[in-house]
């Protein structure tokens, strides 16, 4: 039983970086029809956000202090953040520690901007022209943003640690009646999860609750009829593009404690994200979270060992197997609605 | 002649000539200057390379050329083959042949299994499935049948398959030869035409795939102007309609689809014959990308694009990538001393390490600009051409067949 709780733990916070990307991709998808190719490197940018503000943060200054000298006789330098010097000593070291949560402030308007940014300068013309040519456009876009990344911050990962109250593991297992150990958490993936159930929560209540997403909503199902009754639906659309690229973004800003960034690991996840949207049906924002946890949490059962004695590598294609059962047995996915995309 | 039209079998002339006569005509600068190490690419690796994906390109674009049916997991098929025919040289010899074969047989059934499940779908949806079938395949080679500890160690991992003197190789004594060969006669045999300053290299793998090259572009001649092609085409302009007529169309598509995968086959087999190793990184779906990119750049639904597309996609990869900094600076020596170092630093993250933005950049652009690639270019000059000669517009597209 214990186990299998672990594996379920263990399978979310995969499953929640996957629902992240796949909630994003179905938003714009939905609404723009565009599939965004380039949606890997919109959370791979997130990330670098996260790794441009503790750059910032340890950008420092000499000064030299009289009363040391060094091995060699000379007067020491000592240096100093400018976050020490304007902040004081103990705020400075507070936000070097929580500089990861700290960046979503900066990659929220990055990631506004960036959205707005491509869909106003590239994909706004191309909704007229064939998918191919959107998934090429994207694609290309893709290898444009992941090679500038790699020109700026090179093509090794770079370690980002958690705020220390979150780094260790916590003890699950006593607080739901198990022996001491038996289910041992990391705190930060409980927090990438809680993190991301906010922020699925709130991207759903913007939908449900306020006009706009009223409008976004009604563009879905129909954009014409939106564009008929006099609503100026492509700024509409625009902003959900930005909020989708937001969305990733943060995904990736809370990502890299997890996994340490790479220019590349857009191109894994979006491959993942890709078999998800198509598993919890194409167009579908509910399918596209469910899928995500449960590709997630499917994933990290086949990488324990009892499945993997039996079927070796099975964690490695268990996913894609999936996707081929559903597209085969119900080709609008899990929860995707009668006759969308089912040719 | 050879059941094409006048203006195809000129097309294919011209594609025989130009394959021929490659190594001289690609190393237009005598030997040891400065510009024949930039910009010559008459070197046998190379040629292979622009033969090979050639032939790669020309199979891709009968699928999405002519049923518009986008595969982002080729790559995969290449790899196949690649593995195929390495096990050939393992288990049997260094002899092309069979190798070949294996190769085209088993990324032909590969193709025809992805195919099946992934064409049942159409549009973003058959994109997306190829893209994670074909990763899948990747996941498969590169740690699930490349575990070197378990009992079926088919793809040897990270490290790649290659051949050892352990392998049995049990026709290895017939011709005793170390290197892939073609009935006795050496894929790396070459012979060197020294004429004047210049040293061209004529390269016995270059000319094998030259010819597969040749064979396979007329093929895909055929292939275009058949009764086939054209319900290919029909699938592509509207395939709604030809379900309204009562036709499947999904046997066509899926032909379709499972040639173009043997055409990937014969490239990986021809790849791992002129270097007898073969690794999953070529399956990886960025390479699936990189087939995509290199049809574009040539010119979807036509013949010669695709040839065009895969020489040039190879030539500035080779050339950007060997532009460093101190080569910069040697060009850039004309302008002052200050104005220099900005230029450099600014063209620095284009070219070297960083050839893979100028292409991705260039990649956009032709599908911004020039979405029928090279092919609409040249048109495009032609036509302006034309009008500024005879100043009417003509009624006729300048190269005629190849716009179908």
């Amino acid at each position: 039983m214990d186990a299998i709780i672990l594996q379920i733990l263990n399978g979310l916070d995969k499953g929640s970086a996957y629902a992240l990307i796949a909630l994003g991709l179905t938003l714009i998808f939905g609404t723009l029809g565009v599939v965004n190719f380039a949606h890997g490197a919109l959370f791979v940018i997130g990330a670098f956000c996260a790794v441009t503000l503790n750059r910032i943060f340890s950008i420092s200054f000499e000064t030299i202090d009289p009363t040391k000298t060094d091995f060699l006789g000379n007067p020491a330098t000592i240096k100093t953040t400018y976050l020490e010097h304007w902040f004081g000593p103990d705020p400075a070291a507070w936000m070097t520690d929580w500089s990861v949560p700290l960046a979503i402030l900066l990659a929220v308007p990055v990631m506004l901007l960036v959205g707005v940014i491509m869909e106003r300068g590239l994909i706004k013309h191309f909704y007229k022209r064939p998918h191919a040519d959107q998934i090429l456009v994207t694609f290309g876009l893709a290898i444009v943003l992941q090679e500038v990344i790699k020109f700026f911050y090179g093509a090794n990962p770079i370690q980002m640690a958690p705020p220390e109250v979150f780094i260790g593991t916590m003890d699950l297992g006593v607080w739901l009646g198990f022996e001491a150990n038996a289910i041992a958490y990391p705190y930060w993936r409980l927090v990438y999860f809680l993190f991301s159930a906010v922020v699925i929560g709130a991207v759903f209540a913007f939908l449900q609750f306020t006009t706009f997403g009223m409008v976004v909503r009604a563009g879905m199902a129909d954009r014409e009829t939106v564009g008929l009754l006099g609503i100026d639906i492509d700024k509409r659309f625009t902003i959900t593009f930005a909020i989708a690229a937001t969305v990733a973004g943060i995904a990736g800003v809370m990502y890299t404690p997890i996994t340490p960034p790479t220019y590349d690991i857009g191109v894994e996840l979006l491959v993942l994200s890709f078999v998800v949207v198509v598993v919890g049906g194409m167009g579908s924002l509910p399918g596209a979270v469910l899928a995500g946890f449960l590709l997630g949490i499917v994933e990290s059962f086949a990488s324990m060992n009892e499945v993997k004695n039996i079927l070796p590598g099975i964690d490695q294609i268990i996913v894609y197997l999936m996707a081929i059962v559903v597209i085969l047995v119900r080709p609008r996915g899990l929860m995707g609605r009668k006759g969308v995309m089912e040719d | 002649m050879l059941g094409l039209e006048k203006k195809d079998f000129t097309l294919l002339l011209i594609v025989a000539a130009m394959v021929v006569f490659a190594p001289f005509i690609l190393n237009p600068f005598p030997e040891g200057s400065s510009l024949a190490q930039m910009f010559n690419a008459g070197y046998p690796d190379l040629m292979q390379r622009f033969a090979i994906f050639g032939i790669l390109v020309i199979g891709f674009n009968i699928l999405f050329g002519l049923t518009g049916y986008l595969s982002f997991g080729h790559a995969a098929f290449l790899g196949a083959g690649s593995y195929a025919a390495v096990w050939m040289f393992k288990l049997v010899g260094y002899d092309i042949i069979p190798a070949i074969l294996l190769a085209i047989l088993v990324s032909g059934l590969f193709s025809l299994l992805v195919g099946y499940v992934s064409l049942r779908r159409s549009g973003i949806y058959f994109s997306i499935l190829t893209l994670a079938l074909a990763q899948m395949m990747f996941n498969m080679a590169y740690s699930v049948l490349g575990n070197p500890s378990s009992g079926y160690n088919l793809t040897n991992g990270e490290t790649g398959l290659q051949v050892y003197n352990s392998d049995p190789q049990i026709f290895l004594s017939a011709t005793g030869q170390n290197f892939p060969n073609l009935l006795g006669f050496s894929m790396r045999s070459e012979t060197h035409l020294l004429i004047g300053n210049w040293d061209f290299t004529l390269n016995a793998g270059y000319y094998l795939s030259g010819l597969l090259l040749l064979i396979s572009f007329y093929i895909s001649i055929r292939i275009f102007r058949s009764p086939f092609g054209l319900m290919l085409r029909a699938v592509k302009s509207n395939q709604q309609r030809l379900h309204y007529t009562g036709l499947n169309t999904r046997p066509y598509t899926l032909a379709a689809f499972v040639i173009s995968g043997m055409y990937a086959g014969l490239a990986g087999g021809l790849l791992a014959c002129m270097d007898p190793l073969a690794g999953a990184e070529r399956m990886h779906w960025t390479a699936s990308g990189e087939i995509v990119i290199m049809s574009i750049l040539g010119g979807v639904g036509t013949l010669i694009g695709p040839i065009l597309g895969a020489g040039f996609n190879e030539y500035f990869k080779n050339i950007l990538s060997k532009i460093n900094d101190s080569v910069l600076h040697e060009w850039m020596a004309f302008l002052p001393d200050g104005f220099e170092n900005v230029m450099v630093t600014l063209i620095h993250p284009f070219v070297g390490k960083g050839w893979h933005l100028t292409l991705g950049l260039l990649f956009m652009a032709v599908i911004i600009f020039l979405p029928g690639g090279l092919v609409e270019g040249g048109q495009r000059i032609g036509k302006l051409f034309r009008r500024t000669k005879a100043d009417k517009p003509s009624d006729e597209t300048p190269a005629g067949k190849e716009t179908e």
